[in-house]
């Protein structure tokens, strides 16, 4: 297995490479240096002078990709591109364009990020499995048809107005939690009740629907109808037989975005006033900041990837059929 | 057995996990409602609570030029002058200076010149500004000082900063008085390269010495930070210096009356060296401990804690001057209560908390429950807040009203208008059929219906360059621009598009089409549109031009291709906005002077409008004292460019803004930025208040339990009974 995992970090490697050039060459089709520039001097009275010396400052006063003016390796490595590009791959951040250090933000704020994301990801993952069973249970009845038709309402529904809804309910009309807002330690809990709650109760619908479908497969399988046979109760066959054999689909949509939960959800945070890392990324790109863009964009690479190697791994700890080679 | 103990077990956990939660919300919510962000030790502090919706991008008063950075710099720097809060028109008064400078005036000799000298024979002016003894910096880490008197933190080796990941991590901190010299070192960091201030071309070409210094520092730009500083230090700039301990004396180039002004920004707050020194210490820019980020001001507040992605606080300064609440006003003040505090210390609060709010829903809901003191009004609310009355004036509505809110209302100094190309073939220069095309589109573009539409009829038509409440600028029939409008029974009255169909036709447009090649009239306007709310914007525009039969291709793009565009010179119409640096007619007209031209210039002349005379006027007008000669002058501007029409005026935004009972001393104050010191609060009421608001409603809580084990039980019910029944 360690030969595997280190093949697929190793495969890694040129599809950072590509992601990153792919981010520098779109961001800088949109955005010139000269824009950079401006942005960060400000709408008035910016001199032409003013923008050279900043770009000179900040290091985008060098060809984007090919410096034609240098010589041998020089060529590729007095580039804009290298220069700000090659210490990513040593996790080295370095500074935001407005002199900021990205490794101390990312760290700061994909905390609150986790707090919402993690409780979001567990409890709705319990309700939906488990919701799930229970219409699988009864499946072909009444109690199956109307799930269905509830769930199906339920994902056509914005999230927008889960969380309009939920703020207007739980904290305009019955005063139980505050509409937005964050504090540290201990004190955050009551901020993250509601965001909480509307993230579990937004995800239903897609999340029961998924697990139904998963579920309803299995419970057709031959092994099943041999538990019922052996006199297994309906309960057992479900959770311990139906559930195990349908975790390797289910953790791959679990595990693949662990990672990610660091990452944040930008419209929870922005309406419930998180300080995650959900709008550092959007952010970034309406403040025209590269050094945060490339430096977001790469770490969102590396951990979908690195979800990508921990679903492959998960499969042999849930199926001792799989082996990595 | 086993069944008994693992249910007493179940038990122990149940009434664990019960009094668990009780405690949580026993320890998290307090005497504090439910509903509330704030911590229950906090409800009845002097605290103003706030909010932002934009990160401020830099704290250093040497870069700062926007609004949002504002709000927090202004508490925090004080230049030498400020703005009266009460009185209008706006007038400078002094901040830390000890009066307003009066300027004295030299020719080309060195000879003193009188104070109506004329601009031509004044070769230099120089601005002796005195400050007041006393005033002493915030307390600082970078102040602090060993037994000695060595600086304790401005030799820190990178081991000495482990642990410190803020400025509140220093455990010892100082102070030391304010001085001329800090002022002096303030304006030589606008001139320094690294400095990256907006306003260093501005400056040199006032005062003195100012290019050669930036010249100077150019060579410096490769130096370590702390290398920088020294040289900075170390380097003299020619117009600009410390005569004594107390006083410092600006030397410009000719005469520049406006310089006063930017006496009264952040740009010319004064920076004590120590702070520099401490920031550029190796280690510290890796820990985000920059100046940017943490001022050092001799202000009313300091900013003790900024985290901009959760809020930002300012805290009274123990060390404030004492400066005292304004005991001259307005005719009707003292009746409006605005003048009650007449004489008080400054500042009135201890604290102001601000939070991000990206959102205007949660931030208006939150202004509602009692949460923010003030708030402005978003469109998505102001229905909610505002009714028009018979008169046409908006008023609160009756729940604004039940709930003891006050609304306060003034025209910004701003300006948002349509501006032509005026290098533009077609729609551009001076030529008299391209000038009547450009007067008939004026009337046929109907901002009364956009003010309506888009902005809630928040917004007054312009009629000129100059807002309301700025020398120059002439109310009713004197005022009205007599291309577009006709003075009707005491009201302007926008002129009927017969009138602009015949200009059309003047112009050699009948009907739209072009008389020289039979095709119809087709221009284009640059439109910066980000997304699906602009379409309505982008579509009322197309059917302003519609009505004069004039083809309107909407070329939408981004805010960066948009701006070059206009430095190209490529574009034909445009709509762009202007907010004032200070409350002088030559801060509006300057954006209409050839010099300025965006294209030939990459001035701020963004329709490329160049008319000699008016240049030329402009160049007197500038020079001037407000009187009634300015006065005639600024007519005749005003009058060359409504002939021209190189814009449609658009129009002057009014601001909204709404305030608790228990918010005291709000008072409209376009141009002053530093109005938190005058603010005092109730907050016993407002604690009271608060409560009786967000009262917490217990029967959904209830509800949903019951809801939820009426579901439970019938569906546990459901599962034993089917497990238990047999096959057939």
């Amino acid at each position: 297995m360690t030969a595997y995992i280190l093949r697929r970090l190793l495969y890694a490697v040129p599809i950072l490479i590509g992601v990153n050039l792919l981010t520098f060459v779109l961001f800088f089709v949109v955005n010139s240096p000269d824009d950079m520039a401006r942005m960060h001097l400000g709408e008035k009275r910016v001199t032409e002078e003013a923008v050279q010396g900043w770009k000179a400052a900040h290091g985008y006063d060098r060809p984007l990709l090919y410096n034609a003016e240098a010589s041998g390796m020089a060529r590729l490595t007095e580039t804009i591109f290298f220069e700000k590009s090659a210490r990513l791959f040593a996790f080295q951040f370095g500074s935001s364009d407005d002199g900021r250090d990205i490794g101390y933000d990312i760290s700061q704020r994909m905390w609150p990020s986790l707090a919402i994301a993690v409780p979001v990801l567990l409890v709705g993952l319990a309700f939906n499995i488990s919701y799930a069973l229970f219409i699988v249970f009864f499946r072909a009845t009444y109690v199956d048809i109307g799930s269905v038709v509830l769930l199906v309402a339920m994902l056509s529904i914005s999230s927008l107005f889960y969380i309009i809804g939920g703020q207007f309910l739980l904290s305009k009309v019955f005063h139980l939690a505050p509409i937005s807002g964050y504090d540290t330690g201990l004190h955050a809990w009551k901020f993250l009740i509601l965001p909480v709650i509307v993230g579990v109760i937004g995800g239903i619908g897609a999340g029961t629907r998924w697990y139904r479908t998963l579920f309803l497969e299995e419970v057709g399988k031959d092994y099943v109808r041999t538990a019922r046979a052996k006199g297994l109760s309906e309960r057992l066959v479900l959770f311990r037989h139906v559930l195990g054999n349908a975790l390797i689909p289910i953790l791959t949509g679990v595990v693949v975005v662990l990672p990610l939960l660091f990452m944040g959800s930008l419209i929870t945070e922005s309406f419930f006033g998180i300080p995650g890392l959900g709008s550092y990324t959007i952010d970034a790109i309406s403040n025209q900041d590269f050094a945060i863009v490339r430096a977001m964009v790469f770490l969102g690479a590396v951990l979908y990837i690195l979800g990508l190697i921990l679903t492959d791994i998960s499969y042999t700890l849930v199926d001792p059929r799989v082996r990595l080679q | 057995m086993s069944g008994t103990g693992s249910s007493k077990k179940g038990l122990r956990g149940s009434r664990l996990m019960s009094a668990l939660s009780l405690l949580i919300l026993l320890s998290g919510c307090g005497d504090a409602s439910w509903n509330s962000p704030y911590p229950a030790t906090d409800a009845v502090s002097q605290t103003v609570y706030s909010s932002f919706d934009e990160r401020p991008k830099h704290l250093d008063p040497a870069r700062s030029y926007s609004v949002n950075e504002n709000v927090f710099l202004a508490q925090i720097y004080e230049p030498p002058l400020q703005y009266h809060f009460l009185l209008r028109p706006y007038r400078l008064t002094p901040l830390s200076a000890v009066e307003v400078p009066v300027p004295s005036y030299f020719d080309a000799a060195g000879n003193p010149l009188p104070a109506d000298a004329p601009a031509s024979e004044i070769a230099r002016s120089d601005y002796l500004i005195r400050i007041q003894p006393g005033i002493r910096f915030q307390p600082h880490p970078a102040f602090a000082v060993d037994a000695e008197g060595r600086h304790r933190y401005h030799a820190l080796s990178p081991s000495d900063l482990t642990g410190i990941n803020r400025l509140a991590d220093f455990p010892e901190t100082g102070s030391r008085e304010l001085t001329a010299e800090d002022f002096v070192y303030q304006i030589k960091r606008l001139a320094a390269p690294w400095t990256h201030s907006p306003i260093a071309g501005l400056m040199q070409q006032h005062i003195r010495g100012f290019q050669a210094l930036a010249e100077q520092l150019a060579t410096a730009a490769g130096q370590a930070p702390l290398e920088q500083i020294a040289t900075l230090r170390a380097s003299s700039l020619e117009g600009v210096e410390a005569l004594d301990r107390y006083s410092f004396r600006i030397s410009l180039t000719g005469k520049y009356p406006q310089f006063a002004y930017w006496l009264a920004m952040p740009f010319f707050a004064p920076m004590p060296w120590e702070a520099e020194v401490f920031y550029a210490q190796p280690g510290m820019a890796e820990r985000n401990i920059t100046l940017d980020w943490y001022p050092v001001g001799t202000g009313p507040f300091m900013l003790s804690e900024n985290n901009p992605n959760l809020r930002m606080v300012l805290t009274r300064n123990p060390h404030f001057h004492g400066e005292t609440y304004p005991t001259e006003g307005m005719p009707g003040d003292r009746e409006s209560g605005i003048l009650d505090d007449a004489g008080k210390p400054l500042p009135l609060i201890d604290h102001a908390i601000y939070s991000l709010e990206k959102e205007s829903i949660p931030r208006w809901n939150k202004f509602l429950q009692g949460y923010y003191d003030s708030s402005g009004i978003s469109s998505d609310a102001f229905d909610q807040a505002i009714q028009i009355d018979s008169q046409g004036e908006p008023i609160l509505t009756e729940a604004m009203r039940e709930q003891g809110i006050s609304l306060l209302t003034s025209v910004e100094p701003s300006i948002f208008y349509l501006g032509f190309n005026m290098l533009d073939p077609v729609i551009g220069g001076d030529s008299p059929r391209a000038r009547l095309l450009r007067r008939a589109i004026s009337i046929a573009v109907d901002f009364e219906e956009f003010i309506s539409i888009f902005a809630n009829g928040r917004g007054l038509v312009a009629q000129s360059p100059i807002p309301p409440g700025i020398f120059g600028h002439r109310e009713g029939e004197s005022g009205i621009n007599p291309f577009v409008y006709e003075w009707r029974q005491g009201h302007a009255v926008r002129r009927s598009l017969d009138e602009a169909r015949v200009l059309m036709e003047q112009a050699g447009y009948p009907g739209g089409m072009d008389r020289e090649t039979g095709r119809a009239l087709t221009i284009n306007y640059e439109a910066v549109a980000t997304g699906p709310d602009d379409r309505a914007r982008l579509n009322w525009i197309r059917k302003q031009f519609a009505k004069l039969g004039i083809e309107l291709v909407i070329r939408s793009t981004d805010y960066n291709r948009f701006q070059d565009k206009l430095r190209n010179g490529t574009g034909q119409v445009f709509m762009f906005g202007w907010n004032a640096d200070y409350p002088d007619p030559e801060n509006f007209l300057f954006l209409l002077y050839g010099p300025h031209g965006k294209v030939k210039y990459q001035g701020e002349n963004a329709a490329n409008y160049a008319n000699p005379e008016f240049d030329r006027l402009f160049d007197e007008m500038k020079f001037m004292e407000d009187g009634p000669e300015r006065q005639a002058i600024l007519d005749r501007l005003v009058e060359i460019a409504r002939t021209d029409a190189p814009w449609i005026w658009g129009f002057h935004p009014k601001a909204f803004s709404l305030h608790h009972q228990w918010m005291h001393n709000a008072h409209p104050n376009q141009m002053a930025n530093n109005t938190l010191k005058y603010r005092r609060i109730d907050p016993a009421l407002r604690e009271q208040l608060r409560h009786d608001w967000n009262r917490p409603i217990l029967w959904p809580l209830w509800a949903g339990a019951g809801l939820l084990v009426l579901l439970i039980v019938p569906a546990w019910w459901l599962v034993r009974r089917r497990e238990r029944s047999t096959a057939l």
